[in-house]
């Protein structure tokens, strides 16, 4: 399972950066969002995948030991994903201000445009 | 009164956004919590000199479990600049940016600005560092943008693209970081990395968190965006990102380096004084090409954070002072020029070299005040920049490091040659074809910004035998991360 998970990660790597290369400025912008979703992912596998353990177990009304899943990567995701979006929602505001403005999406025709 | 550096920005921003149709209550706002947050600052720093730490938990929870804030004299000193310079640069920006990007929420994001400074300065628990880096940079997406030029938006991507690659390798790296260790609290993380064995994928987080601190902080390779887009804002607002931006990138690499990177010190050195050489010789190189005002002043924050790392590489009691000298002066200096290179804008109404003249003749009290922060910049004394560059410069030589100390005395002539540039073209060049003058009467709150950051500059050359005290105290502080464990996590032995 964590085999698969790191390969998940790194094929979403992968394509983030490959987005962030291209040069249309909209693909730029999901590559921006598959380059979170790929942190995100692998932020939340940190604290080790258990199949079948709470995070949360009342210790007192038991006697046996029990196993508990971490919880805090799941707390560090939750303030991740927020800031992620707040961030998405910027950039997608700012590549349609850019396409008002400049009339185009493609970055190269824009630096020709600024060199002449 | 610890958190009051935290507190007072936030406050401030709930009141801005009540009030936001009264542009002189904002502008006397801002002020007043800027004071009040230069004021928190002193006392944590003269607090500082009886306990030699400052650490606060947040929510009542003991050292790892919550967020821990710390204060030791590095972060002190620094918080005092920062807002010493924003005292300066809110007054100059009254004076300088336009009344509709002021009523846009100018100061809003000055604050916002101001809260994640402050609170990356203080915190001492790296998920919560990444809060307030994030806090931080949202501000400045939006002031990089703030009045939708078409220059203005199309840097902004390159910026934004940049940065957010930077945040999102520091969330990787805390991630790997966690999974190895287990937590979050720099202490603590430090603490555990000094058990032996160390587990082999932290030093790949480490270097995660240096590639993601070196966006930031724009050294060498990641610089390319800096230049590319703090010229297209109104200056006042590029004279305040000058001032706090890459510095605190370079403060997080300072911290860093002492807690974690500096254990394993074969490998890190040489990365270091690498980068650093770099991006001194690529930055000034970049500065000394260019024709225009806001262009050279932005290659030469490139250059001098170069400065920075060879004093964080150095890892002496006088590299680090100064290292930490350097961020200070840096703030300073870097902000004066770029403030009077704004009056020289409001004057002639060009930035562009070619285009200027005769300013030294028509207006010398605005020739001198760019010449006293240019002369910081070169490093002629009695100039913060110069004590800067002899303590950096004496701990190279002391240490034995000859080449990077060399390439750094190399690169202060360039810096000097491209001061003198601006110097000999705006300033004393006959002006030949006068240009067509679009000049605003500048503001006199213009003027008072300039004037309180160069007296700032000019303040810390001449007092430098009692400030270097407290710098040699915090470099002292940082070659002994013990100390920073100890009063983090008292019961750990």
């Amino acid at each position: 399972m964590s085999l698969l998970m790191a390969i998940l990660i790194g094929f979403l790597y992968a394509v983030s950066i490959y987005l962030l290369l291209r040069r249309s400025i909209v693909k730029l912008v999901i590559g921006i969002l598959f380059l979170s979703y790929a942190t995100n992912l692998m932020l939340f596998f940190t604290g080790g995948l258990t199949e079948t353990s709470p995070a949360f177990t009342d210790i007192a009304s038991t006697s046996e030991v029990v196993t508990a899943s971490d919880p805090l990567p799941q707390a560090l995701i939750l303030t991740a994903l927020v800031i992620g979006f707040g961030v998405a929602a910027f950039s997608m505001v700012l590549i349609y201000r850019f396409y008002k403005e400049s009339g185009t999406v493609d970055l190269d025709e824009l630096s020709e445009i600024e060199k002449s | 009164m610890f958190f009051l550096p935290i507190l007072i920005p936030l406050i401030s921003i709930v009141l801005l956004i009540a009030f936001r149709s009264r542009l002189k209550f904002q502008q006397g706002l801002s002020i007043l919590s800027v004071f009040i947050q230069l004021f928190a600052a002193v006392s944590i720093l003269l607090k500082l000199s009886e306990n030699g730490h400052l650490v606060a938990q947040s929510g009542g929870w003991p050292a790892p479990f919550g967020i821990t804030f710390v204060a030791d004299y590095t972060s002190a000193i620094l918080l005092l600049a920062v807002s010493l310079v924003a005292i300066g640069s809110i007054i100059y920006s009254i004076g300088f940016v336009d009344f509709d990007r002021q009523k846009n929420g100018l100061f809003l994001l000055y604050q916002g600005l101001l809260a994640g400074v402050n609170g990356a300065l203080l915190t001492g628990d790296i998920f919560n560092l990444y809060v307030w880096f994030e806090v931080m940079v949202i501000s400045s997406f939006v002031l990089i943008t703030l009045g939708s030029e078409k220059t203005q938006l199309r840097a902004s991507v390159k910026y934004l693209v940049m940065n957010l690659v930077g945040s999102m390798l520091f969330v990787a790296a805390i991630g790997l970081l966690y999974s190895q260790l287990g937590t979050l609290n720099m202490a603590d993380i430090a603490y555990k990395l000094r058990l032996q064995p160390v587990p082999p994928l932290v030093n790949s987080a480490i270097m995660l968190f240096f590639v993601a601190f070196g966006i930031k902080a724009a050294v060498f390779p990641f610089f390319f965006w800096l230049p590319a887009s703090y010229p297209t804002p109104p200056i006042a607002i590029t004279a305040f990102f000058g001032a706090t931006l890459t510095k605190v990138g370079v403060y997080v690499m300072l911290r860093f380096y002492s807690l974690f990177a500096q254990l394993d010190v074969t490998f890190w050195q040489p990365v270091i004084f690498t980068v650093a050489a770099l991006t001194m010789i690529f930055g000034v190189l970049m500065a000394a090409s260019s024709y225009d005002i806001r262009k050279i002043l932005s290659f030469h924050i490139v250059s001098q954070i170069g400065y920075i790392l060879m004093g964080i590489g150095l890892f002496s009691v006088a590299g680090l002072a100064g290292a930490i000298l350097f961020i200070v002066h840096n703030m300073f200096s870097k902000t004066a020029t770029f403030m009077a290179g704004g009056l020289i804008y409001l004057y002639k109404g060009s930035y562009d070299l070619k285009k200027l003249g005769w300013i030294y003749k028509t207006k010398p009290l605005l020739a001198f005040l760019f010449l006293i922060p240019a002369l910081s910049l070169a490093g002629i004394p009695p100039t913060p920049g110069f004590f800067g560059k002899f303590l950096l410069l004496y701990a190279g030589f002391d240490g034995a490091h000859y080449t990077i100390t060399i390439v750094a005395l190399g690169v202060s002539i360039l810096t000097l040659f491209s001061m003198v540039k601006i110097w000999n073209e705006a300033m004393w060049k006959p002006e030949e074809n006068s240009v067509d003058l679009v000049v605003k009467k500048i503001q006199p709150a213009a003027w008072t910004g300039t004037i309180i950051v160069v007296a700032l500059t000019l303040l810390l050359g001449l007092t430098i035998g009692y400030t270097y005290d407290y710098l040699a105290d915090a470099a002292r502080q940082l070659l002994d991360p013990s100390l920073y464990i100890k009063a983090v996590l008292p019961e750990q032995p």
